[in-house]
């Protein structure tokens, strides 16, 4: 089982959207995905149309008095589940301060699915709290999304430079620029120069496209609603270039 | 596909152009509340699939709780193991240019989980197709308030086209999207209150096989379960199980001669002893002269088979001989492993051709024209009373035969008691239907543990002759270094020391089969069988 997180401190950077396409093609592909919406707003959720709500909250998730299994739900996809966001997320924080090692409980907590799952997506809140350190020593990927500018990349500097202080278990970093739009210079300039210049980089680019935005109204990952359409072939590069990256095979 | 995991089975009685209005009443009831609506799964679009179901002749893995299915879509194949609830144990996708062509053995099957399951319950037996069908499948959604698919209904019309072309009743099965499992069951509720829509209880398999007229686990001819009443006439009773017996005889014929695996002669050749006891034992009992007259030809099948049968039996324990191995290794008994599949191979074209000859055919014609010609002899005792005293003669000769056997006997004394043991478990079991079934068993465990002794002897010592025949036939055809005639060698010691270590238990098990509490039981049996 590998596990992705799609993570950034910004927000408004295409996170979700990562999550929610890249699980669903990951799917799409055979592999049985699970997909947890971190972020107590629920946007992964509510794209698959799944109630943001999970009983006991996350209090009883990370004390472990219930079980993540039971909690899971399928999606409208062969091979998808979600384990869905609840508003009481927004104290995962305080919950994972009170547990026995904190940053590797996340991990702990997803350990007994490997048996079912090939691979697990994160969506995580956007912050640098607890709770992303948590992710971050789970994670095998991370799955960066960036707006080309020059304080994004110095971000993805800070947390590279984080993840590498790492003891044990360090996670690999693919970065890719999101939301590019064409017509704004700086963001084709800086598109162009930095990907060739370091390997944390895909190849891949997500633009700006309303097929994307269109997603909170299909309530599907673009793929699923728009297959031929820009969008999922860029989707799909990356989820190609993120496969490869993390090592995942069939057992 | 096999169910998944949490999915209910629903048969609609009745036409299966049915099902859609079956499908508009359910959504109409009650208890969904109005709060659910159905949507096309895939709007206009019906998966067709072949499906084929996979056993061995005798049904082993339906008789352990398990079916194989391969089911062929569009753009796939693949094999699914499913359990006895239903559950999917592993699923093989099958490589798109190199599907197994059945029959198949075992080892035909890909390398994986799939393969461990099967593997230890199909034994030596091939896999055969026991029922194909194609079904058309209809996929719709239930979906809640927020449009969420909360649970998947399959409407299978399926037409069946093995072993017979049958029309299946149409099926539906309602499979609850993981974490929605509340609204399935309300849904499951629905359902079994529109008219024509009934639970399923039987699998889809059994499904195929009720709409074909056959049934999972039938075997033909088992000679044990013809049913026999005491004051039936000896000549029908005979005639019955001598029938069955030809019914068992001539279903093992046709995989035999396809050499689709060694238990389809071995079965044959049960059918064939098994009819040369009863024409000895009881062959009185038939009109006069009809026993006398097929002894011999029974004999001449018996010996047709022989040969290919014990080479089997040689190949079949290859590998556990050869891990025997002490002083030699493996790799030196190549060269005999070689002439054994080459002396197989040329005794079974024998095998073959005497099963395709002409002199075959008029055996099996002839003579089931003969047993059907039987008339009830009423003169004559009825079989109650045949099995009594055949029994009691059976019990007398056994007893006698083993209590002459002393540490000095020759070998033949402990064949010859091999021999009457197994008349008289014939004789046991054939008239098994008279006697009280905890009984009967009993007496049949004591018997085949005394059997299984005097077969390992004598198997021993028949193997320990033949392996110094193929020994000096392979020098003479110089086919044979010395490393493999030692190696040779070294197989025959341990057949020896296997015949001797039989030889140390006889005593303890003939003393079983001759203590008063046995022979009392078989005393009964044959008493019993003719009240």
């Amino acid at each position: 089982m590998k596990i992705f997180a799609s993570y950034n401190i910004k927000g408004g950077v295409g996170k979700t959207a990562t999550a929610v396409n890249l699980s669903y093609l990951a799917a799409r592909d055979g592999y049985q995905v699970l997909l947890w919406d971190l972020d107590p707003q629920g946007a992964a959720s509510y794209l698959f149309r799944i109630k943001p709500r999970v009983k006991g909250g996350g209090k009883a998730l990370i004390k472990g008095t219930k079980s993540i299994d039971a909690a899971i739900k399928g999606t409208d996809f062969d091979g998808l589940d979600l384990l869905p966001a609840d508003f009481t997320y927004r104290n995962l924080d305080l919950l994972l301060d009170a547990a026995k090692r904190p940053a590797e409980r996340l991990g702990s907590l997803l350990a007994p699915l490997k048996s079912e799952y090939d691979a697990v997506f994160l969506d995580c809140p956007p912050s640098i709290s607890l709770l992303s350190e948590s992710v971050l020593h789970a994670a095998d990927l991370l799955l960066v999304p960036l707006i080309p500018t020059t304080l994004s990349v110095r971000t993805l500097e800070q947390l590279t430079e984080f993840v590498g202080g790492f003891n044990g278990h360090q996670p690999d970093v693919l970065a890719f620029f999101s939301m590019i739009d064409r017509r704004k210079r700086l963001h084709t300039q800086i598109a162009a120069d930095l990907p060739a210049a370091r390997r944390c980089f895909a190849a891949t680019v997500i633009p700006a496209l309303s097929v994307i935005e269109q997603m909170s109204v299909h309530r599907a990952p673009v793929a699923a609603f728009a297959p031929r359409s820009h969008a999922t072939r860029r989707y799909g590069e990356l989820w190609r270039e993120a496969r490869e990256r993390a090592g995942l095979v069939r057992d | 596909m096999a169910a998944a995991h949490g999915s209910r089975d629903f048969v609609l009685e009745g036409d299966a152009s049915a099902s859609s209005d079956a499908v508009q009443a359910m959504a109409g009831a009650p208890s969904l509340d109005g709060r659910l609506a159905w949507a096309d799964g895939s709007p206009g679009r019906v998966r067709v699939r072949s499906r084929t179901w996979l056993d061995t002749f005798d049904w082993r893995l339906y008789r352990a709780g398990l079916t194989l299915e391969q089911v062929t879509g569009r753009d796939r194949a693949e094999l699914v193991l499913t359990g006895r609830d239903g559950d999917v144990l592993a699923v093989e996708r099958l490589p798109a240019d190199a599907k197994p062509r059945w029959p198949s053995l075992v080892s035909a099957l890909p390398a994986g989980p799939l393969r461990e399951l099967v593997e230890p319950v199909a034994g030596v037996r091939a896999l055969s197709v026991v029922a194909r069908a194609r079904s058309r499948v209809t996929e719709l959604r239930a979906l809640n308030d927020d449009a969420k698919t909360v649970a998947r209904l399959a409407i299978d019309r399926m037409s069946v086209m093995h072993p017979e072309r049958a029309s299946a009743p149409a099926r539906l099965t309602l499979t609850p999207v993981r974490g929605y499992s509340g609204v399935a069951d309300r849904i499951g509720r629905a359902m079994t209150s529109v008219p024509g829509i009934k639970p399923g209880r039987a699998s889809v398999l059994d499904t195929a096989l009720a709409a074909a007229g056959h049934r999972a686990g039938d075997l033909p001819g088992k000679a044990s379960s013809v049913l026999l009443g005491p004051s039936m006439p000896a000549s029908s009773a005979m005639a019955a199980i001598l029938m069955a017996l030809l019914d068992a005889l001539e279903a093992n014929v046709p995989g035999t001669v396809r050499d689709v695996d060694t238990e389809f002669l071995h079965d044959l050749r049960i059918a064939v002893r098994w009819t040369r006891s009863a024409l000895k034992l009881c062959g009185s009992a038939l009109p006069d002269g009809l026993a006398l007259a097929y002894r011999p030809e029974f004999r001449w099948l018996g010996d047709l088979t022989t040969p290919t049968r014990d080479l089997d039996v040689y190949l079949l324990d290859f590998a556990s001989m050869a891990t025997g191995l002490i002083g030699a290794t493996e790799s030196e008994l190549t060269p005999f492993r070689d002439y054994l599949v080459r002396s197989r191979a040329q005794e079974y074209r024998r095998l073959a051709r005497g099963l395709r000859s002409a002199r075959f055919a008029r055996l099996t014609t002839s003579w089931r024209t003969a047993l059907a010609d039987v008339r009830p002899a009423r003169k004559r005792p009825p079989v109650g009373e045949l099995a009594n005293v055949r029994i009691r003669a059976a019990q007398r000769k056994a007893l006698q035969a083993g209590q002459l056997i002393t540490a000095a006997s020759p070998s033949e004394r402990l064949h010859d008691l091999r021999k009457r043991c197994k008349e008289l478990r014939y004789l046991v079991e054939m008239f098994g239907s008279l006697h009280d079934p905890a009984q009967h068993w009993q007496a049949v465990r004591e018997l085949k543990a005394l059997q299984n002794c005097l077969g390992e002897f004598q198997d021993a010592e028949v193997q320990r002759t033949e392996i110094r025949a193929f020994a000096a036939q392979m020098l003479a055809d110089r086919s044979a270094p010395a490393a493999t005639l030692l190696a040779m060698g070294e197989i025959a010691a341990g057949l020896a020391r296997r015949q001797r270590a039989a030889r140390g238990q006889f005593d303890s098990r003939f003393a079983d089969f001759a203590s008063p509490a046995s022979q009392a039981r078989l005393t009964e049996l044959a008493r019993t069988a003719a009240a």
